[in-house]
């Protein structure tokens, strides 16, 4: 899949205001490319654009899938892609799931679009057999229920269990552990690198779970307010992030060497989609001690490596005002 | 002394059914626990989903009704006597819920949700709650000019700032907070995180601290519990947990914990699949018949295990 200048807008109050914003990017076969962002980066929107899901958002950009731009594909068109090439975890389990079928005849309604020839038998052992993967303890039982009558975390396995069903070439999976605790998360994880591995599926990771991305992702992107700030392999961007959105994040997780500590706080919110900033960089505002001369008016992507890309050029003098403090002794704040 | 001492709690939840709605089945939700905590100090409550971490703190509270069992709070015997008796205790323990969207009533305006337990607990004239209101919201950081707003007007991280105002309203001295940050973001999760240790230096507040976030346990955490389907596997003091585990459920938890460094990567799936091998082959010798954990047994001052008689 090849992204191109991907834009989507939503319209709040009378105009349209781009939540994804001018994106460019590819994910190739036997790859996890894993988004990371704060909450309201517009991760979920690009997902939803790829897949052809919003209605109501104006969409700009090419989306290449195999060779054919999906972006001008019809509805119809897309519903043969969907389910069974490209497929999606969606991070609200519940909505994607109807609340008057048991869930067993969910799964198997997806595996029957793309597996016609399949007898009703057959089908029942190869769900059961996709519900057990997904750690479901019961899944006989499981099959017979409603949505309702699972917990949120059974839920979302059951949600998982329906996208890889039938080996999409394409997964993006929308924040699809977040719900469920360790050992499970794990397990899930193992699924997706099997679906890597074996199917030779690109992958689209999105979560704001930098532990789970460590462990999954080939390559990396971050993601504020629309746009791409920083991509790069997965070793460099943990062992050298760049951009200051990505080591402040990076920043603010608990680290287990050093307990009970002050944590890193990103100063300020993503501003809402209306209020957004649309010169010059959007993190500006949540960085202020830096000084406003060393900043680059339109940033745009620069590869500072082979593979490696940051959109700025201040990256080199940043500094986080605490530690800048200890290192200097005069009090920037 | 301990500020809360609990022993041998149980919490079973009746299943009904048949034509009379008779109770034809218990949910043991919670099983025979017993921890302790000591002034000051932050315990972390993990294990899987389902395993009874949040019955656990809403029977401290009270929000939960107790089977059976002692709850011991400065002393008072909380499971004793109804919920009246222990009034002038129960201002003393307050909950922080998990969803800071929904756990604000969002018809309410900011000043009455945080003005909510000072009503029921302290008979005080408009103005003087109006200040103390405003004192809380300084202390949490959030403006005085918030109190008209209405929850749905802040962020994630601002509602859970409004919940722990409405928390600390009455000074209690200990703070349930149940999965406080699991629906913020990493940077709002170091907000309140960073906030919380403050206010517990601030006040002197006890925490009983509920998450499956084990790196934020590792983070704050001074004690850890680990439970599994109602009852104890583990118990001790944070390193014990994290550098020393002894039962297979531990082991396999402690595993499970993503590492930011993805160069470990393959050593870490190796540890994972071995603790997962060996909780499968090893679970009869942990676990009884029913496949539960056994009673804990003392293997150091302060580390506790869940293994059989025969040791
Ligand atoms: N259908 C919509 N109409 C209007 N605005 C929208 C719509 N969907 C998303 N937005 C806005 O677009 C921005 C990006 O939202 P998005 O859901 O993509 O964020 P996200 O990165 O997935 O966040 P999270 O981590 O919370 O899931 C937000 O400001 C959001 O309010
Ligand atoms: N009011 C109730 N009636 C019947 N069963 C209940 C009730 N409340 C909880 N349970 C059951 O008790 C068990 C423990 O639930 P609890 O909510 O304490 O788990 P938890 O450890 O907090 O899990 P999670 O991590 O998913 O929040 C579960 O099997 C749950 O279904
Ligand atoms: S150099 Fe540019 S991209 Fe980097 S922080 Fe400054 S303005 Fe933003
Ligand atoms: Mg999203
Ligand atoms: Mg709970």
């Amino acid at each position: 899949m090849k992204i191109k200048n991907l834009t989507t807008s939503f319209r709040v109050l009378d105009d349209y205001y781009a939540a994804v914003d001018n994106v460019t990017l590819t994910v190739n076969k036997n790859e996890v490319l894993a988004i990371v962002g704060e909450s309201g980066s517009g991760k979920s929107a690009l997902a939803f654009s790829i897949m052809g899901l919003h209605n109501r958002a104006k969409i700009e950009g090419t989306l290449d899938f195999k060779g054919q731009n999906i972006a001008k594909y019809s509805q119809g068109k897309l519903n043969k892609l969907r389910g069974k090439e490209m497929a999606m975890i969606f991070q609200d389990s519940l909505s994607a799931l109807n609340p008057l079928m048991i869930v067993g005849a969910q799964i198997d309604e997806a595996l029957l679009l793309h597996n016609s020839s399949m007898s009703k038998k057959d089908r029942k052992v190869r769900v059961i057999d996709f519900l057990s993967k997904v750690g479901i303890p019961r899944p006989e039982k499981t099959y017979e229920q409603y949505p309702h009558e699972l917990s949120g975390g059974m839920r979302q396995r059951v949600v998982i269990a329906m996208a890889i069903a039938n080996q999409p070439e394409l997964l993006i999976a929308d924040e699809p552990t977040t719900a469920l605790d360790v050992t499970i998360q794990a397990q899930i994880l193992d699924l997706i690198k099997d679906l890597k591995d074996d199917m030779r599926a690109g992958i689209i990771l999105i979560t704001h779970d930098l532990g789970v991305v460590a462990e999954m992702a080939d390559r990396v992107a971050v993601m504020y307010a629309g746009q791409i700030v920083e991509i790069a392999d997965v070793y460099s961007l943990f062992s050298s992030p760049q951009h200051p959105y990505t080591r402040s994040l990076l920043n603010s997780l608990p680290n287990s060497a050093e307990t009970k500590t002050k944590l890193h706080v990103i100063q300020g919110v993503v501003p809402p989609l209306h209020k957004m900033p649309r010169e010059g960089c959007r993190f500006r505002h949540r960085i202020p001690w830096i000084d406003e001369s060393s900043h680059e008016e339109n940033p745009e992507l620069h590869e500072i490596k082979p593979g490696h890309f940051v959109r700025c050029t201040c990256y080199k003098d940043f500094y986080f005002p605490d530690k800048h403090k200890e290192a200097s002794g005069n009090g920037a704040t | 002394m301990a500020l809360l001492e609990v022993k041998d709690l149980k919490v079973h939840f009746p299943i009904r059914g048949g034509i009379f709605n008779t109770v034809v089945d218990q949910v043991k939700a919670v099983d025979g626990v017993n921890f302790s905590i000591e002034p000051g100090q932050t315990y972390g409550l993990v294990g899987e989903s389902g395993s009874g971490k949040t019955t656990t703190g809403r029977a401290v509270i009270g929000l939960n009704k107790i089977t059976s069992g002692d709850v011991l709070f400065e002393g008072h015997n909380l499971a004793k006597g109804g919920r009246k008796s222990h009034l002038n205790v129960r201002k003393d323990i307050q909950m922080i819920f998990q969803d800071p969207y929904s756990s604000l009533n969002p018809k309410k305006r900011v000043a009455d949700i945080v003005a909510e337990p000072l009503r029921n607990f302290e008979k005080l004239t408009k103005k003087e709650e109006r200040v103390r209101v405003e004192e809380l919201m300084e202390l949490v950081g959030l403006s005085t000019e918030a109190i008209f707003k209405y929850p749905h007007e802040f962020s994630g991280g601002q509602r859970q700032r409004i919940g722990i105002a409405r928390a600390i309203a009455l000074k209690p001295k200990l703070i349930i907070a149940d999965e406080p940050v699991s629906a913020l973001d990493v940077s709002v999760q170091a907000q309140v995180l960073n906030f919380m240790q403050e206010i517990q230096k601030e006040l002197g507040l006890t925490y009983l601290f509920i998450s499956h976030d084990l790196g934020i346990v590792r983070h704050i955490c001074d004690h850890i519990g680990i439970m599994y389907k109602g009852r104890y596997v583990e118990q001790g003091a944070s390193e014990d947990i994290f550098t020393n585990p002894q039962h297979i459920y531990t082991k396999r938890l402690v595993s499970a914990i993503p590492d930011l460094d993805p160069n470990r990567r393959e050593s870490l799936t190796v540890k994972r699949q071995q603790a997962k091998k060996d909780f499968d082959e090893l679970s009869d010798k942990f676990f009884d018949e029913e496949g539960l954990p056994y009673p804990l047994k003392p293997i150091s001052d302060s580390h506790l295990v869940a293994l059989p008689e025969k040791g």
